[in-house]
């Protein structure tokens, strides 16, 4: 499934990084830690968090996650909305729980 | 695209400690310069978690370090030198959840103690010396591995 899809079928709102949201999701992770993200998420994982800060960025950037999704309505910082969007890194919102999203991207077969 | 055996080159960055904003730009930039050798994915993955805990560490605990990366071959070694606190203890230190973070690098989700423990997964040989007051040295060096099918499949995602 494509970060597109999983956006469509999880009412995600598209917050930056468009131009990267056709790129093939291969799993997933939900963690606020980002040393646990850094440990044991791959390439082409998707990230649910409530982190907002830029950080987050750079952590998807080095691992290169297929996209980031702030989950439970958290307010995204500006500056990490800017250096998401300064490098295509897809970032999504959602008013559902980080236990909800991950519940129903699992049954879309994301695992 | 160089041939392996000719892969060469020796880089160091600063990093600037309590410098959050900036934190994992050392990282960035020394991903950017692997990915210009003709590296295997599986060991430039490897390094770039490796040299971005070493980094967090320095912007976590310390005043200011720098990260040096040389490459020679496909062998990779990263230095991490701060001038800091130091540790007092090494090893409890790098006991996996053991952390001296400050409350504000924590609520970050900086400073769960899982820093070492992803150095010393990923790196083949790990060092660590510390002075306390005076600062932390990491030594990392890494090697091609025989890569994992799941990791594989994973990493040809994009």
């Amino acid at each position: 499934m494509t970060v597109t899809e999983v956006a469509e079928a999880l009412g995600l709102e598209i917050v930056t990084g468009r131009q990267n949201l056709d790129r093939s999701i291969t799993g997933g992770c939900v963690s606020d830690l980002l040393s646990y993200v850094m440990g044991n998420a791959a390439a082409g994982h998707l990230w649910i968090t409530i982190q907002v800060h830029p950080n987050i960025v750079g952590v998807a950037e080095l691992l290169d996650l297929a996209g980031i999704v702030v989950a439970h309505g958290q307010d995204i910082e500006t500056p990490t909305v800017e250096k998401a969007r300064e490098h295509g890194i897809p970032v999504l919102t959602s008013q559902e729980t980080a236990f909800a999203l991950a519940g129903r991207l699992y049954a879309l077969g994301v695992t | 695209m160089e041939p392996t055996s000719t892969d060469r080159f020796a880089d160091r960055y600063p990093i600037l400690g309590g410098g959050f904003f900036l934190a994992g730009r050392a990282s960035g930039e020394v991903k950017r310069r692997l990915s210009e050798l003709s590296l295997p994915r599986e060991l430039v993955r490897r390094v770039v978690i490796g040299t971005y805990e070493a980094e967090m560490n320095v912007v976590i605990h310390a005043v200011s370090g720098e990260v040096s990366v040389s490459v020679e071959g496909d062998e990779v070694r990263v230095v991490a030198q701060d001038r800091g606190p130091g540790i007092a203890d090494v090893e409890e230190a790098l006991k996996p959840g053991f952390s001296t973070a400050s409350e504000k690098a924590q609520s970050l989700g900086f400073g769960a103690g899982m820093g070492l423990t992803n150095m010393q997964r990923c790196a083949d040989e790990f060092r660590i010396a510390s002075e306390l007051g005076r600062g932390t040295c990491v030594n990392m060096t890494f090697r091609p591995r025989p890569v994992d099918s799941k990791e594989e499949q994973q990493d040809d995602g994009d």
